[in-house]
């Protein structure tokens, strides 16, 4: 009898393996969040020593228009007004989702409405390939080619927001074509089935139903591009020509809050003011994506389709 | 033994880390670039054995100069190079000063053709930038232009662009952009070694106090007559033997 109770109360090899398995994961999922609570950490705190130790006003920091870290203004104040960069970063964030979404939009519905078979045959591989491609290949583009046309077609330099614009446009349109995609295909058949049976034609059930349908996720799929854009240092970094000036139009020299950084911060030393607000500069791509997410979260709630 | 730092001194210690190394098995030396901001500030936690600079200590703020032994290993001249088109081959101190910090727009302003000037600068806090604006500044500020974070960029930009000036490292330089003259005097490694040229700076290898025997011994051999009369040409410095004058950390040249 006690044998029998004994081998039925004691761990099985499978409920073992199920324990072992559960302590696996769990440590994984401790490590990943010990990471990201760090790395969190470590931003912020160096991020708001600007502020704190360097008693740099947080409003001088984000309508200042003069950033030269290392030397003082008139009034004994550093000068670091990172207004050109937020501008900027915006900007080429915003056109390129702009130019961006109507040709995802139409090839995403070319693949799922259209030409299903074909279109998704030629077109996936074509878009996973554009993905493929390392940024500074597209930044190295944009130098030889874009640049030197821009600077044909309008003069100056070449570099500014529209080189970044252009460069970034070819960068986050595979990412929301492919959410678009998914975004379309979530649909469900009969959408598209009783909008036929009423007599709607083809382009009447994209427009009248299909997109609006999807909206929510496509919107999600043009944030995701966006946060794409506004965080791509590389190539952004060989064409908008870092002069940290406020762009008069979209052909000047300007400077993107990533493009700020990867150019100085090898040139900064730790814990002193240039490198405290390069860390300022990090907090608020840092912040932003987190603002990006919480977009996406609150649309991708309001938006599922209820059938 | 792990060297970081100056992106312009970067191509010869790893060329001498090498060659050292191929006839002294034991030691383990790895080169690093990172800025000379990197080099510094790695070297005074003591994270890394040598920090490799542009710029004297001294004028990097933030870093303990004394805790740091210098050791100069080579000089780089600099040039400011103009896109072949401006037309212009020799320019005033005074009026390269005038360029740099916006006073003078046009290339005409100078004996060039009538073409907007567009000034391309290194980053800020960049060693050759620090080099160059000590030298032709003079203290004022620099007009907010285009910044690059590496020679070969800038060499490419200025190449491209119409009405294009910046300055480069002398190896750098091609026939694809023109090094200007200053007051007539020609950038050439003989006029550096006489100050005659005036924008140059050291190469520096800072340790953290006295180096240990394995770094010393590398030290040792980047100072030696090996490296100093062949690599150190080959690869477009100037030799710290072939130098007659000296300049300290504030700039003051003496013979």
């Amino acid at each position: 009898m006690d044998e029998i109770q004994k081998k039925l109360t004691a761990p099985s090899k499978a409920s073992r393996e199920d324990v072992t398995g559960r302590i696996i994961s769990y440590t994984c999922i401790a490590a990943i969040i010990i990471l990201v609570i760090s790395i969190l950490y470590f931003i912020t705190s160096r991020g708001i020593a600007t502020f704190t130790t360097n008693h740099v006003s947080l409003w001088q920091f984000l309508s200042g228009k003069e950033w030269n870290p290392g030397t003082l203004n008139a009034k004994g104040q550093p000068q670091v007004g990172a207004l050109p960069m937020i501008v900027t970063s915006f900007s080429v964030t915003i056109l390129a989702a702009l130019v961006a979404t109507p040709f995802a939009i139409a090839v995403a519905l070319f693949m799922t409405d259209i030409a299903p078979k074909n279109g998704a045959k030629f077109l996936q591989p074509v878009i996973e390939l554009l993905v493929g491609i390392p940024s500074v290949v597209y930044g190295f583009i944009g130098l030889t080619v874009v640049v030197p046309f821009i600077r044909h077609l309008f003069g100056g330099t070449g570099s500014g927001i529209l080189a970044g614009t252009i460069v970034l446009f070819v960068m986050v349109l595979p990412t929301i074509t492919s959410l678009s995609v998914d975004a379309l295909r979530a649909v469900p058949t009969y959408f598209r089935s009783a909008s036929l049976a009423l007599g709607a034609t083809r382009f009447q059930t994209i427009y009248k139903v299909l997109l609006r349908a999807a909206m929510p996720r496509l919107l999600t799929a043009v944030i995701f591009g966006m946060a794409r854009a506004f965080g791509e240092a590389l190539a952004v970094q060989m064409v908008i020509g870092n002069a940290v000036l406020m762009p008069r139009n979209l052909v000047t020299p300007t400077s993107t809050l990533t493009s700020q950084l990867t150019t100085n911060i090898g040139n900064t030393i730790m814990g002193t003011l240039p490198n405290n607000a390069l860390w300022s500069l990090a907090l608020i791509l840092l912040l932003m994506s987190l603002v990006f997410n919480l977009l996406i979260r609150c649309i991708g709630k309001r938006g599922e389709i209820k059938s | 033994m792990t060297a970081v730092g100056s992106t312009a001194l970067q191509p010869l210690v790893e060329q001498a880390a090498q060659d050292y190394q191929a006839s002294n098995k034991k030691v383990n030396l790895t080169v690093q670039g990172g800025g000379s901001g990197t080099g510094l500030s790695q070297v005074q936690q003591g994270a890394v054995q040598i920090g490799n600079s542009d710029i004297f200590a001294e004028q990097s703020s933030g870093i303990k100069a004394n805790k740091l032994v210098d050791h100069k290993v080579a000089v780089v001249g600099m040039t400011p190079v103009v896109n072949p088109s401006t037309g212009v081959t020799n320019i005033s101190m005074a009026q390269l000063r005038d360029i740099f910090t916006g006073k003078i727009t046009n290339w005409k302003q100078v004996g060039g053709k009538d073409q907007k000037i567009s000034v391309i600068n290194r980053a800020q806090g960049s060693g050759t930038r620090a080099t160059f604006e000590s030298a032709v500044l003079e203290g004022k500020k620099a007009v907010t232009s285009q910044e690059q974070d590496s020679n070969g960029t800038v060499q490419k930009l200025v190449s491209s662009t119409p009405g294009a000036i910046s300055y480069l490292a002398f190896s750098y330089v091609n026939d694809k952009v023109k090094a200007l003259s200053i007051g007539n005097v020609k950038p050439t490694d003989k006029n550096v070694t006489t100050n005659k040229w005036t924008i140059w700076s050291y190469e520096h290898m800072y340790t953290k106090g006295q180096p240990n025997k394995a770094t010393e011994g590398f030290l040792k051999y980047m100072n030696s007559g090996k490296v100093q009369n062949s690599l150190v040409h080959k690869l477009g410095y100037i030799s710290i033997h072939d130098m007659k004058v000296t300049k300290n950390a504030k700039n003051v040249v003496t013979k």
